[in-house]
Parts: structure tokens; sequence; C-alpha cells
């Protein structure tokens, strides 16, 4: 009795030590990489001089360990998707032309991630400029860093975040020189003055994405991928501002935000998050106004009535 | 109304304040409405143009309107628009009453105007509420949909604009109906173009 409570007890331990050794391996091998790569310095120990040395990582080789643990792929353990000879360092010089997975190696064709239709956005995405311009060298990882990916669009019930989310991709890189030279000869644009003929420019960035304006809205996608040469871009403020609004069929459309409407017309207006003058009539009061308007118009009306017939 | 003398009761300043309002008023009603109503149908105006009218006339009406208050505060001015509660039902039932039939049987008008008295009972606090009430409230709205980085953007899941531009576009509604009744009301003189001449030559 008293050794199989010993077993049992022995078991549990066991049982419990080797789930810490486990979940701990994960970890550290992540780990083991982040201790360098999340800092501005790393320490190497160096075997010629036989010292320590603390070094300056490169900056855009640090990454953001919050981003990552809500990333779609944290469960990942970095040498998924690198090469384990990164394990060592320094890192073999070979490993820099390594050629990485792109989204489409994993998830084209795999119906398991059908609902995100990554091939037919991998069809969009190649008719669209950023294609036509430098072709493969333009991946979805331009767009998509695949350490932080998040599907804002279908996770997020705030329509800021998911505009925010999405327009910090473009802005990443159509706002720095760097990035953007790595694709184009040409300096970039300044995005403030190619949009000047929009009022409200900062408070429109923060309430639309640029896809709503540079792409066209494709109902059967949840994010349209096809971006057009500027010349087809949306510059129709109606387009928006009407109640047939565009973004009634994009940003407008996702069902976490959906959802939220259709709750009655005050709660509507109590609750909205956005408001674009020119899509939204509150019926009721529409109603009200006509019903307003019209007694106004009658009472003069009957009143001039008496006054010719009184003359 | 019937005294054939002639009395100067709007000098030239007011005039041009009117006159200022006026025009700053009819642009906001109808960029106002193509824009709370645009399709791509119909056209009144282009939306751009709309918003850059609306924001223009915006600012002139609320300078205007800042001006009429000083004014209110400062000269003698105010007088016309001291609010006397006693009595004040009455008042007002009896100048509605001249609306409805006492003008139609020829009766004299209760409370003529003099120069002490420039408005009517029913004129003076229908003034009063919009200069008092709905244009401040639609000129405190309409600055803060001039800079929505001002309004707060939600308490409690209240969207501050949303609520903002309902309540903007409801006492603009309703600003609407005292213009259509304040043309109507003018054109109760007699001749009924006479309110019309003298709000532009100063002498009633
Ligand atoms: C001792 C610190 C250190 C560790 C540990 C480390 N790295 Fe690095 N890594 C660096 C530095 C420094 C660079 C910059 C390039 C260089 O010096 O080789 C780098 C570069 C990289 C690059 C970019 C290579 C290129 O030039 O394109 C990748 C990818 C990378 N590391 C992945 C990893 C992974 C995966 C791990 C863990 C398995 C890891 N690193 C562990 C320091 C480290
Ligand atoms: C889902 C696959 C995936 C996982 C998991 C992954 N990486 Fe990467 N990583 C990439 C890709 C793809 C690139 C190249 C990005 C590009 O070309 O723009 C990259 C690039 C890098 C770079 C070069 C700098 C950069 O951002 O371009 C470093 C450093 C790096 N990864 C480190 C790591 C570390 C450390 C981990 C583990 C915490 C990790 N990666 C996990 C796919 C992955
Ligand atoms: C190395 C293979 C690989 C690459 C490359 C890769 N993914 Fe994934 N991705 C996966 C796996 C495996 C999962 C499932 C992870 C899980 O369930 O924890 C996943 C999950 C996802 C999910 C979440 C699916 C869900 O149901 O929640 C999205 C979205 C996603 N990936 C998008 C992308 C995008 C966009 C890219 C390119 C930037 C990309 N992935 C690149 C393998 C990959
Ligand atoms: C020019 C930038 C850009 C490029 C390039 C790009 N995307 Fe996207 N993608 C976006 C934006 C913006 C979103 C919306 C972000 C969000 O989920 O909120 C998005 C969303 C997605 C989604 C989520 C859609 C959903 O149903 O939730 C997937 C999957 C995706 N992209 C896959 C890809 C693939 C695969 C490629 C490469 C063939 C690619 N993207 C290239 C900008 C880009
Ligand atoms: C990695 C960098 C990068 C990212 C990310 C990126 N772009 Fe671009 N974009 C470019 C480059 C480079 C060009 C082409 C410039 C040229 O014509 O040489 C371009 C061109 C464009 C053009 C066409 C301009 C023209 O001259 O017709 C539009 C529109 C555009 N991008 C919008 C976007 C939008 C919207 C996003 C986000 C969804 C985005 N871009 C993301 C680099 C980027
Ligand atoms: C309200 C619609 C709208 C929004 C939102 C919008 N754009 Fe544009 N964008 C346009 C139009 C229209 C043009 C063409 C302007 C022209 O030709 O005068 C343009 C031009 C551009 C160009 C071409 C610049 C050039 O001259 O080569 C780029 C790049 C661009 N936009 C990127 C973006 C990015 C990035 C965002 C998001 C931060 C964005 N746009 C948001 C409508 C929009
Ligand atoms: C892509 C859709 C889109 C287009 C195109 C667009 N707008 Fe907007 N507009 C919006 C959204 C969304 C908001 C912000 C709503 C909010 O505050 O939540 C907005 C806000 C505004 C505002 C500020 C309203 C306020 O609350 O004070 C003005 C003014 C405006 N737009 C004018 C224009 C004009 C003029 C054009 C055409 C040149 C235009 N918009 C084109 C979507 C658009």
């Amino acid at each position: 009795m008293f050794s199989q409570i010993r077993k049992l007890v022995i078991i549990f331990i066991l049982g419990f030590v080797c789930l810490q050794v486990q979940s701990q391996t994960i970890a550290s091998e992540n780990r083991q990489c982040l201790k360098c790569h999340t800092s501005q310095t790393f320490t190497i120990y160096n075997e010629w001089t036989e010292l320590n040395e603390k070094r300056l990582m490169n900056p855009f080789y640090i990454l953001d360990t919050v981003q990552l643990k809500t990333g779609v792929h944290h469960t990942f353990k970095c040498i998924d998707c690198h090469s384990y000879e990164y394990e060592t360092y320094p890192h073999n010089g070979e490993l820099k032309l390594e050629p990485l997975m792109t989204c489409i190696d994993c998830h084209g064709g795999d119906d398991t991630y059908a609902s995100f239709q990554f091939d037919r956005i991998e069809e969009e995405f190649q008719k669209s400029i950023h294609y036509e311009i430098s072709e493969d060298r333009f991946t979805c990882s331009k767009c998509h860093n695949q350490h932080y990916y998040k599907a804002t669009a279908r996770s997020s019930n705030s329509i800021k975040e998911i505009v925010e989310y999405s327009n910090n991709m473009c802005l990443s890189c159509h706002n720095s020189m760097i990035e953007y030279q790595l694709m184009s000869e040409n300096t970039n644009p300044q995005l403030v003055q190619v949009h000047e003929w929009l009022p409200n420019q900062e408070l429109h960035f923060e309430h639309v994405r640029c896809i709503e304006c540079h792409t066209v809205v494709e109902d059967s996608l949840m994010v349209s991928h096809n971006i057009h040469g500027k010349t087809l871009a949306t510059k129709n403020c109606i387009e928006c501002h009407s109640t047939n609004s565009l973004l009634q069929s994009s940003l407008y459309k996702y069902q976490n935000i959906s959802s939220r409407s259709g709750e009655g017309a005050i709660k509507n207006i109590l609750s909205n998050q956005h408001y674009v003058i020119g899509t939204y009539q509150t019926q009721s009061l529409q109603y009200m106004f006509l019903i307003i308007l019209i007694g106004t118009i009658a009472g003069m009306v009957v009143h001039t009535i008496f006054r010719i017939i009184k003359k | 109304m019937a005294s054939m003398e002639k009395l100067y009761l709007y000098p030239l300043w007011l005039r041009i304040w009117h006159g200022v309002n006026a025009l700053g008023i009819v642009v906001l009603i109808v960029s106002g409405i193509s824009m709370q109503y645009p399709s791509t149908k119909f056209t009144m105006l282009d939306f751009g143009t709309a918003v850059n009218m609306h924001n223009i006339a915006g600012v002139i009406v609320s300078f205007s309107f800042l001006l009429f208050f000083l004014g209110n505060m400062f000269t003698k001015n105010r007088k016309f628009y001291r609010i006397k509660p006693k009595g004040l039902r009455k008042r007002l039932v009896k100048q509605a009453k001249y609306y409805i039939h006492g003008m139609f049987n020829d009766s004299e008008a209760p409370f003529p105007i003099s120069e002490k008295r420039k408005f009517n009972p029913l004129q003076k606090y229908s003034y009063v509420a919009v200069m008092y009430f709905f244009v401040p409230v639609i000129i405190i709205t309409g600055i803060a949909l001039l800079f929505p980085e001002l309004i707060i953007e939600e308490i409690y899941a209240v969207s501050g604009v949303m609520i903002t531009a309902v309540l903007h576009g409801t006492v603009g509604f309703l600003i609407f109906i005292f213009l259509l009744i304040h043309l109507y009301v003018a054109s109760l003189g007699k001749p009924p173009l006479k309110n019309f001449k003298s709000i532009i030559n100063g002498w009633h």
C-alpha cells in the first residue's frame, strides 16, 4: 500500500518534471535565439581572445516579443522556418542565402485554411502594381511579417485597430526610404503631399485603410489584394460618403464588426465607432424631419389660402 | 402696422450683419443637405466643394454670432432680447391668436412695432431660442466636427463623433425650419414684400 502510494507520487513527480522539461525545451529553444535577437546588444565568448565581448545587434534583426506572442505563428520554433544551423553563433554565412518559405509554400492548397483563400489572394496579388514592378522580389512577407502577422480584420472588433494595423503595413515601406528603395530605384513619394486633395487627411488615414481607395473591392474576398496604380485610385468622395458607401462592402462588412449593427437606431447612434458623413441616416429621425417639414409647409399653405380669401 | 409714419428701425450695421448671416445660413443649409444626402445619381454640389463651402460659411456665421453675442452683452440692443417671464404665456397666446384669426378679421396687431419693441413676443422668443440655444449648439458641435480629434473619442462605447454629428444635423434641420417660418412670417407685411424691403433699406 505504502509502496503503491510512493510509486504514484514518483510517477506524478516524474510526469510533472517531464512536462516542465518539455515546455521548457520549446521555450528555451526560442529563448536562446531571443536572448540575442531581442536586445540592442549581445554578448559572445570570443575563443581567440578568450574574452566575453559585448557587441551591437543589427537593429533590423531585433524582434519584438510582444508581437511574437500574439502572432498566428507563435507556437512555432524559430528553426521551424529558419535553418537549425542558426543555433550556433557566429551564424554560417551561407545561411544568408537560404530561401525561406512563403505563405503559399505552407498554406497554398491547404483545406485547413480554405476560409482564408490563400490561393485566390496570391492570384489577386499577382495582378497588383507591386508584383508588376518587382515580381517575385515582392513577397507576401513584405507586407505580412511572418513573425508577427495576425488576421486583424477577422479577430479585432475595433475598426480603428484594423485600420491602423493594415495601414502600418503600407506605411512601414511607403514612409521608409530604406525599405522602399529595396524595391525601387525611385525615392518614395511623400504621402501627405500626394493626398493633399483629401481634407482631414489624418482623420481619414485613421478611419479608412489605404486599400479602400487603392483596390477594387472583391466581394468574395475578406481583403482585396489587387492594388492598382495611382490613376485607378478612388478620388471620388461619394464612393464612401453616401448611403451605399463602398465601406459597407469592405471595411464594415467584417462579421466581428457588423454583428453589432442592426441593434436599433438609438443603440446604433450610441455604439457606433465610426461616423461617415453621408452614409448614415437614422430612419426614425428622417421620418420625424419629414413630418415636421410637411407640417410646416402645410401650415403655411393653409395660412396663405386664408390670406387670399380674406383679402 | 396701420400707421403710415416711417420708422428707421434697422441701422446699417444691423442690416449688414443680417445679410451676412442670411447668406451664410442659406449656404450652410444647401451644402449641409448635399453632404447629408450625397448621391451618385443627382448632386447639387460636388462633395468636396460642399465640405469647403460648409466649413467657410460655418466659420463666418460663427464669427457673426460672436459679434451678435458680444454686441447684445454690451450694447442697448440687448433690451430686445430680454426675457420677461411674467405673463409670457398670455402674450404668446395673444400673438398666436392674432396670426391664426385676428389678422383675417382686420384686428389691430396686439404688439405693434415701435422703436422700443422691435419684435412681437412670438418673434422675440423664437429668436431667443434660436440665437441662444440652437445656434450655440450648432456652433459647438460644428467646431467639434471641424476638428474631430477634439471630440472625446469614446465614452463607454459612445462614439463622440456620431452623436455630435446627429445633434448637429438635427439642430441644423430645426434652424432650417425656423428659416422657413421666419421667411413666411416676414411675408405677412402689407404688402407682402414690405418687410423684405425694410430689412434692406432700414425703414419700416
Ligand atoms: C549570440 C547571439 C545570437 C544568437 C544566440 C542567435 N543569433 Fe541570429 N544573429 C545574431 C547576429 C549578431 C546577427 C547579425 C548577422 C551576423 O552577425 O551574422 C544574426 C542574424 C540572424 C539572422 C539573419 C541572417 C541574415 O543575415 O540574413 C537570422 C535569420 C538569425 N540570426 C536567426 C537566428 C535564430 C533562428 C537563432 C536561434 C536558433 C539565432 N539567430 C540565434 C546573433 C545571434
Ligand atoms: C513562420 C516562419 C518563421 C518563424 C517561426 C520565424 N521566422 Fe524569422 N523570418 C522568417 C522569414 C520569412 C524571414 C524573412 C523576412 C523577409 O524576407 O522580409 C525571417 C527573418 C528573420 C530575421 C531577419 C530579420 C528580418 O526580420 O528580416 C531574423 C533575425 C529572424 N527571422 C529571427 C527569427 C527568430 C529569432 C525566430 C524565433 C523566435 C524566428 N525568426 C521565427 C520566418 C520565420
Ligand atoms: C512554415 C510554414 C508556414 C509559413 C511560411 C506560413 N504559415 Fe501561417 N501557419 C502555419 C501553420 C502550421 C499554422 C497553424 C498554427 C497553429 O495553429 O498554431 C499557421 C497559421 C496561420 C494563420 C492562422 C490560421 C487560423 O486558423 O487561425 C494565418 C492567418 C496564417 N498562418 C497566415 C500566414 C501568412 C499570411 C503567411 C505569410 C506571411 C504565413 N501564414 C506563412 C504555417 C505557415
Ligand atoms: C501590399 C501589401 C500586401 C501584400 C503584398 C500581401 N498582403 Fe495580404 N493583406 C494585406 C492587408 C493590408 C491585409 C489586411 C490585414 C488584416 O488582416 O487586417 C491582408 C490580409 C491578408 C490575409 C487575411 C485575410 C483574412 O481572410 O483574414 C491573408 C490570408 C493574406 N493577406 C495573405 C496574403 C498572401 C498569401 C500574400 C502573398 C501572395 C499577401 N497576403 C500579400 C496586405 C498585403
Ligand atoms: C515593401 C515596400 C512596400 C510596401 C509594404 C507597400 N508598397 Fe506600395 N509600392 C512600393 C513600391 C516600391 C512601389 C512602386 C514605385 C515605383 O513605381 O517605382 C509601390 C507602388 C504603390 C502604388 C502605385 C503608385 C503609382 O505610382 O501608381 C500604390 C497605390 C501603392 N504602392 C500602395 C500601397 C499600399 C496601399 C500598400 C499597403 C497595403 C503598399 N503600397 C505597401 C513599395 C511598397
Ligand atoms: C481616400 C482615398 C485614399 C486613401 C485612403 C489613400 N489613398 Fe493613396 N492615393 C489616392 C489617390 C486618388 C491617389 C492618386 C493621386 C493623384 O494622382 O493625384 C493616390 C496616390 C497614392 C500613391 C502614388 C503616389 C505617387 O504620386 O506616385 C501612393 C504610393 C499612395 N497613394 C499610397 C497610399 C497609402 C500608403 C495610403 C494609406 C496610408 C493611401 N494611399 C491612402 C487615394 C487614397
Ligand atoms: C475610402 C472612403 C472615403 C473617401 C474616398 C473619402 N472619405 Fe471622407 N471620411 C471617411 C471616413 C471613414 C471618415 C471618418 C469617419 C469617422 O470620423 O469615424 C471621413 C471623414 C471625413 C470628414 C470629417 C468629418 C468630420 O467628422 O468632421 C470630411 C470633412 C471628409 N471625410 C471629407 C471627404 C472629402 C471631401 C472626400 C473626397 C475628396 C472624402 N472625404 C473622401 C471616408 C472616406
